[in-house]
């Protein structure tokens, strides 16, 4: 760890807040106005949207319908991705003339964009046409994005309001997020990664003849306009195999220090927007505060073990004092690429500016575990949000135990039924990653799709359901994932981590968002001060740690025991 | 059911036409003005014909060149289409060797790699990236101090005196901006265009 390495982690860390603050009260603002009457630019622009698709902008919907509304979305984007991917060949902007997906591949990779997980059992520039990046997967980097969004605000609305059946419009919160928030970031950002030499282009590949007179095959494409989305929207599916990695997708410091901002500036701004829109803006900063502890920490343990290197290298002749550059890029170095790897995992974006699978076992165990924690830290856009309040609202059910009281959370009284939806949300998580993990680790047609052995290989399948169930997308790349088997269960996974966690938590809303709000008494237990939030950091990292502990014993911890001793597999 | 099936059929046909098509194209057309050079992908010409992208790295073997990281990405074998073959800086399928620390294979790779260059460049501790995979397997860069190690070896091959080498890596070292932003490094297709330059003079 070197102090200009601290100082470039703290920059963007500073940079990332100072943006989220006022794209947090601009969030608040648009999605608090009043949805009738008023003839605003926004108002104007949307209205002709509404008439066609005959919604009704004053209408507000319930759980059930808001939630509804979205799965249906969902459902047709879905089926829309399917088709295009499995015709692509037919299609036009496709100057490579790649094939059809396979139906298995076909179907992953729709349920993972839908999901806004973005894992990719594909290689980018090897499977999918201009086409298909852009009217295919794009579009879904947008509109997953925006749902998760929606799905925060209504939420949100649940705690805002007081005695009330309805929770917001979902078409009205997704069509604004696309056209107001997520559009106009796009484009200032897609023609920042431009100017820093990110290509933007329709042609296909471009083939080159080397200094050395080898033939070099150049592969482009509208690479600026996907990879602005990709970050902002915590989307993560690059438009090559090697992701944020590859010299075109992230050519220098500065893009990759404004990628890293990108990811964190939607998710950091919602909770603020919670704050305001639920008239406490103190709450808004509490729940940031506990997730920048956590996120703050593992960048540092990402740092630290990267940075001390490989002693097995070490011993080969290798100077450690470029830490471990097994599977990084020199033009990033270790701390930039630590603040990758935690960010992307606490956020559940998924990009990546180095291969997961070459870290040190303890800068691997971090992204792993980060996940693990449902990607809260500060999560990915919306679903941070969403994923945080029930942390929230588990730490105030574990506070009322402690004292004897009814917990409350904003005024809102936590009773049976919300701690029963809370809880079938949070155990989907570990159901769905040691459930599909313990099966696979005993398959023998899944085994074969590792390509490293000893505990490097378990972590190899923890990180793949991990990734798939908490719409991460990252991976232990060396797993060979594009196959039926792997296809069809971490495609379930992502749909049952996504839509099996957030149908519960809607639920909850519903029943919130009928309770009378209190007014704090004497008696409250405050949750925007320092105890709050040390409980819930608290009941976080517990949480996770039963849940995920015995597992990670034999993955990547007991492979740090075992390099230290200098054990090979 | 019904009332929720024409706003999702309309509005995701609407917003894909924004997002999907309206949004990239307008994004090529602007930077294909404004920044033409980038947007297509900062090429590198010598006497008119495409040598490579100041962005990629490319495969140098050569003694005469300054050599990039080793990289780990493959191509289809042209005799046999369900395999693969080795095909380090192929630019058309970007990957890295995504091998475990604690991976046998790595181990073994790292030493051999270490005994060729201890044979090509000289003895002494080696420097951490000159022996690692990069992510993509395209790292156009490589450390001042592998660049710097490779310069007495480089200039033999040459025939140049070792100090002109040496002084041609310094001017190419690339500084962090201000100091803060980013990592000490050497363009290595750059360097070696240099390099041509310089034995043609």
């Amino acid at each position: 760890m070197t102090f200009i390495g601290l100082a470039q982690i703290a920059l963007v860390f500073v940079l990332a807040l100072a943006a989220a603050v006022p794209l947090g009260r601009y969030m608040a603002a648009l999605f608090s106005s009043d949805a009738a009457g008023d003839a605003s630019l926004v108002r104007r622009i949307e209205g002709g949207l509404y008439r066609l698709a005959g919604v009704d902008p004053a209408r507000e919907q319930g759980w059930l319908a808001y939630t509804l509304s979205m799965l249906v979305f969902s459902g047709f984007g879905f089926a829309s991705l399917y088709v295009i991917l499995r015709v692509q060949a037919l299609l036009p902007w496709n100057p490579q003339g790649f094939d059809n997906l396979s139906p298995d591949l076909a179907f992953n990779t729709a349920i993972s964009f839908l999901t806004n997980t973005n894992w990719q059992a594909y290689s980018g520039e090897t499977t999918m046409s201009h086409f298909s990046q852009m009217v295919g997967l794009a579009v879904h980097n947008f509109l997953s994005a925006a749902t998760g969004i929606a799905l925060a605000l209504a939420i949100t609305r649940a705690f805002a309001r007081s005695n009330v059946a309805t929770l917001g419009n979902f078409w009205v919160d997704m069509v604004r997020t696309t056209l107001f928030l997520l559009l106009p970031l796009s484009f200032a950002l897609a023609f920042a990664f431009v100017a820093l030499g990110v290509p933007q282009t329709m042609v296909g590949f471009v083939d080159a003849a080397t200094l050395e007179g080898a033939k070099q095959t150049l592969a482009l494409g509208p690479m600026a306009s996907q990879e602005a989305i990709k970050q902002l929207g915590t989307n993560g599916g690059g438009f090559f195999n090697a992701n944020s990695t590859h010299p075109f997708e992230n050519p220098g410091a500065l893009s990759n220090a404004l990628q890293i901002w990108a990811m964190l500036v939607v998710s950091t701004a919602l909770p603020i927007a919670f704050g305001r829109m639920v008239g406490l803006p103190r709450q808004g900063y509490a729940l940031l505060a506990a997730m920048g502890v956590l996120l703050i920490a593992a960048v540092l343990v990402v740092y630290g073990a990267e940075a001390s290197g490989n002693p097995l290298l070490t011993q080969l002749g290798l100077d450690p004092s470029q830490g471990n550059m097994e599977g990084k890029e020199v033009r990033f170095g270790q701390a930039m690429s630590a603040m990758f790897v935690a960010v992307t995992t606490g956020l559940s974006c998924g990009a990546v500016n180095a291969m997961h699978d070459a870290l040190t076992p303890l800068g691997g165990f971090v992204p792993m575990f980060l996940i693990q924690l449902g990607e809260v830290l500060p999560g990915g856009v919306g679903s941070g949000l969403y994923g945080m309040i029930v942390f929230a609202i588990l730490a105030v059910f574990v506070a009322g135990l402690m004292v004897g009281r009814t917990p409350e959370f904003m005024g809102k009284k936590i009773e049976a039924r919300e701690m029963k939806l809370v809880m079938l949300a949070v155990l989907i998580l570990p159901l769905v990653i040691l459930g599909f993990s313990a099966v696979s680790a005993m398959l023998p047609a899944a085994l074969a799709s590792l390509a490293n052995a000893g505990p490097h290989g378990l972590s190899e399948l923890l990180y793949a359901y991990s990734s798939a169930a908490g719409n991460n997308g990252s991976a232990f790349a060396s797993l060979n994932a594009n196959t039926p088997w792997f296809n069809v269960t971490t495609g379930i996974s992502m749909a049952l981590g996504r839509f099996g966690y957030v149908v519960p938590v809607m639920a909850m809303a519903g029943s919130l968002a009928g309770k009378t709000r209190a007014p704090a008494s004497a008696g409250t237990f405050p949750t925007d001060g320092p105890l709050f939030i040390g409980l819930l950091v608290g009941v976080i990292l517990i949480l996770g740690g039963l849940q995920f502990f015995p597992a990670l014993a034999l993955g990547p911890i007991v492979e740090h025991v075992l390099m230290l001793a200098g054990k090979t597999f | 059911m019904l009332q929720h099936i024409r706003p999702a059929l309309v509005l995701l046909f609407v917003l894909t036409a924004l997002t999907g098509v309206a949004y990239p194209l307008a994004v090529t057309g602007v930077a294909q003005m404004a920044f033409p050079e980038q947007a297509n992908g900062s090429l590198v010409k010598r006497d008119g014909a495409v040598i490579g992208s100041a962005l990629i790295g490319q495969n140098f073997t050569s003694p005469r060149y300054f050599h990039g990281r080793p990289s780990a990405t493959s191509a289809t074998d042209p005799n046999d289409a369900t395999r693969t073959v080795d095909a380090p800086y192929n630019a058309a399928n970007s990957s890295g060797a995504n091998l475990g620390p604690t991976s046998q294979k790595l181990i073994d790779r790292v030493k051999n790699a270490a005994e060729a260059w201890r044979a090509a460049v000289g003895a002494g501790q080696i420097p951490g990236d000159a022996l690692t995979t990069s992510a993509s397997g395209l790292d156009p860069h490589i450390s001042p101090e592998s660049a710097l190690a490779q310069s007495a070896s480089v200039a033999r091959a040459r025939g140049l005196p070792g100090g002109r080498v040496r002084a041609l890596v310094a001017e190419h070292i690339e500084r962090p901006l201000l100091g803060l932003i980013g990592e000490p490094r050497v363009n290595v297709l750059g360097l070696n265009l240099a390099l041509d330059r310089l034995g043609s003079t």
